[in-house]
């Protein structure tokens, strides 16, 4: 498979801040790469550029094959954005701000009609369609910025940030239309703060912070990095917690955690749901005692917070942090 | 499609793109024809009885509008600034910039609709001159270039405005700033009283100050000069028509270059 979008050594710098300092990254043709990062850690800066909105300072970036400042109008022809403000005119309706950006993307009238009218069912939005956009929700103007971004089936779709602000219901929603749109072939990179979101739509993930990428590969890639799967007990009391840490012994694979404070133990182990029943087998007759009981693989906050010394929906603005020692770029 | 074509067919979209707010938001126009009918209204009956010192054989009516035209299409300029600063605040300039669109259609699109508001207002206000006394005194053709001078200045001036809101991004700031500059270039100037009783100082400034000379163009082609009024002893006064058009290529010449180069660098913040 080829690739779609190739960055090589991307710099960026703004005044004396360096918000880029030579990015490197691939985008398989066909597949989704995620983007992830807390605020401030370029990944709108790395879409700005890969859009031709913005010049690097440095470095190389191809977009369909051609180069974004050489070929910066056939790449426009094959990218749609959705910027992470949902660009659409208020003051038109759906379909006269569809039909607007068809129109500039050089579809004829009748075609950019049709278009429009494809996209604004598909989008559930054909109700709204002879509305001005002023009267729309936050999940209906976004929904309506995507489909702008769709209008002339662009090979690559750009979406930065495509959930921030909004609803858990119309999130869900969002979610599985850019599944949808991956199924059907196009290249997608997604920039997102949320976890959740890049491990349920990517195929690969990018970790970058303060301009750097810190960790590249697939979700299950950056779990194992994290460490494996571990097995944990949240008890009613902190007073059991020696008799049930003694009861599990020789399970563990590496040293356990005890959490008096939130009468919490969590044990590293290795191996499927019979560890789990095992576990429970032991524990017979302390089950009054026992709320909650899992087994829990890392999730992506797990790495970035082992990656980056920090949440991921923490900002980035304090930079008299000590730096952190990180794993470099060079992984994948 | 070669360079041309594209750019002519990209702007038609933005125009009308542009032109479709002014019908859904009527207050706009209705606030851009008010204040023009309030200025006619309120000079005409307020200050006209006390303003002296006009050429014989002339009602201050008839000296007053042409003056009111050039005060409101400049001013009706501005607002390009504005929108162009609401489209980056909002986003959609980051959306045009990543289309395969003309690279200069955004800003022709949106200057040539701010040229049509420019158009109804001087409607507008041409319609409440007849009212209250304004008269052309010329033929036709000399009448339409009377108007005709005047759009294009204020074309001209909407360039201007649309590097500052490239500029300044901020669509309040935009309206304050320009307010602070055109008000008293619109003042300074004799748009509503003659120039003699000027101090020295501010007269020179007034008699070189192409709203004057834009004022004074459009004065002769309407027929609001009697005949016999004595020509005053500045070039620019004397070439009025001239003058203005030499401004207006100069700005035309900068800012349209200038505007198109800061559209290309500029991204929503």
């Amino acid at each position: 498979m080829s690739d779609a979008i190739v960055v090589e050594g991307l710099v960026k710098r703004f005044g004396a801040t360096t918000a880029l300092d030579g990015v490197h990254l691939t985008v398989a043709e066909g597949s989704v790469l995620g983007l992830l990062g807390p605020n401030g850690a370029g990944k709108t800066t790395v879409v700005r550029i890969l859009t031709t909105l913005l010049r690097a300072d440095a470095g190389r970036v191809r977009v369909a094959g051609l180069d974004v400042v050489e070929d910066a109008d056939a790449v426009r022809a094959s990218i749609g954005l959705t910027g992470q403000y949902a660009a659409v005119d208020e003051y038109l309706t759906g379909l006269e701000n569809l039909e607007m950006v068809g129109r500039l993307y050089r579809l004829g009238k009748r075609e950019a009609r049709a278009r429009a009218g494809e996209l604004l069912e598909r989008f559930d939005l054909t109700g709204a369609a002879d509305r001005p956009a002023k009267t729309y929700s936050g999940g209906m103007r976004r929904r309506l910025d995507i489909a702008a971004s769709l209008i002339a089936r662009p090979r690559i779709l750009f979406l930065d940030e495509p959930t921030t602000g909004l609803d858990p219901r119309s999130r869900l929603g969002m979610w599985e239309f850019i599944a949808d749109l991956a199924d059907g072939g196009t290249t997608i990179l997604l920039t997102t703060q949320y976890l959740e979101e890049a491990d349920r739509l990517a195929d690969r993930m990018v970790v970058i912070d303060r301009g750097r990428v810190i960790a590249r590969g697939t979700a299950d890639d950056l779990k194992a990095q994290v460490g494996g799967q571990r097995l944990e007990f949240t008890v009613t009391t902190a007073a059991v917690l020696p008799d049930v840490l003694e009861r599990l012994r020789g399970m563990a694979v590496d040293e356990p955690q005890v959490d008096e404070q939130a009468r919490r133990l969590s044990l590293p182990v290795s191996g499927g749901a019979e560890i789990l029943a095992e576990a429970l087998q032991r524990l017979d007759g302390f089950t009054p005692d026992i709320l909650d009981v899992g087994l829990r693989r890392p999730d992506l906050d797990d790495v970035f917070l082992a990656l980056t010394g920090h949440a991921a929906e923490e900002t980035a603005g304090d930079d008299d942090r000590p730096a952190q020692p990180a794993a470099t770029g060079g992984m994948a | 499609m070669n360079t041309l074509a594209t750019t002519l067919s990209d702007s038609v979209v933005i125009t009308k793109r542009n032109l479709i707010k002014v019908r859904r938001v009527p207050d706009l126009i209705v606030f851009a024809t008010l204040s023009p009918i309030m200025f006619v209204v309120l000079f005409r009956y307020v200050f006209g009885g006390a303003i002296g010192g006009l050429p014989p054989g002339i009602s201050y009516a008839e000296f007053l509008l042409p003056g009111i035209f050039a005060q409101t299409v400049v001013f009706g300029s501005t607002i390009t600034g504005a929108s162009l600063a609401d489209d980056l605040q909002k986003g959609l300039i980051d959306r045009f910039r990543s289309l395969p669109m003309s690279r200069s259609a955004v800003l022709v699109g949106r200057t040539v609709a701010d040229a049509g508001l420019n158009v109804i207002s001087i409607a507008v206000m041409a319609l409440t001159g007849l009212v209250v006394g304004w008269r052309i005194n010329s033929s036709l053709g000399e009448a339409l270039a009377g108007f005709l001078v005047l759009l294009v200045f204020a074309y001209a001036i909407s360039w201007l405005m649309a590097v500052v809101g490239l500029l300044v991004r901020t669509p309040e700031v935009v309206n304050n700033a320009s307010f602070i500059v055109i008000f008293p270039l619109t003042f300074i100037a004799n748009t509503f009283v003659p120039l003699e009783t000027f101090p020295s100082v501010l007269r020179v400034f007034a008699e070189w100050n192409p709203v004057s000379t834009v004022t004074l163009a459009s004065r002769e082609l309407f027929g609001n000069v009697p005949p016999g009024t004595p020509v005053p002893d500045v070039w620019s006064l004397q070439n009025p028509v001239l003058y203005t058009l030499v401004w207006t290529a100069v700005i035309l010449a900068v800012f349209v270059p200038l505007s198109v180069r800061l559209y290309q660098r500029t991204a929503t913040r």
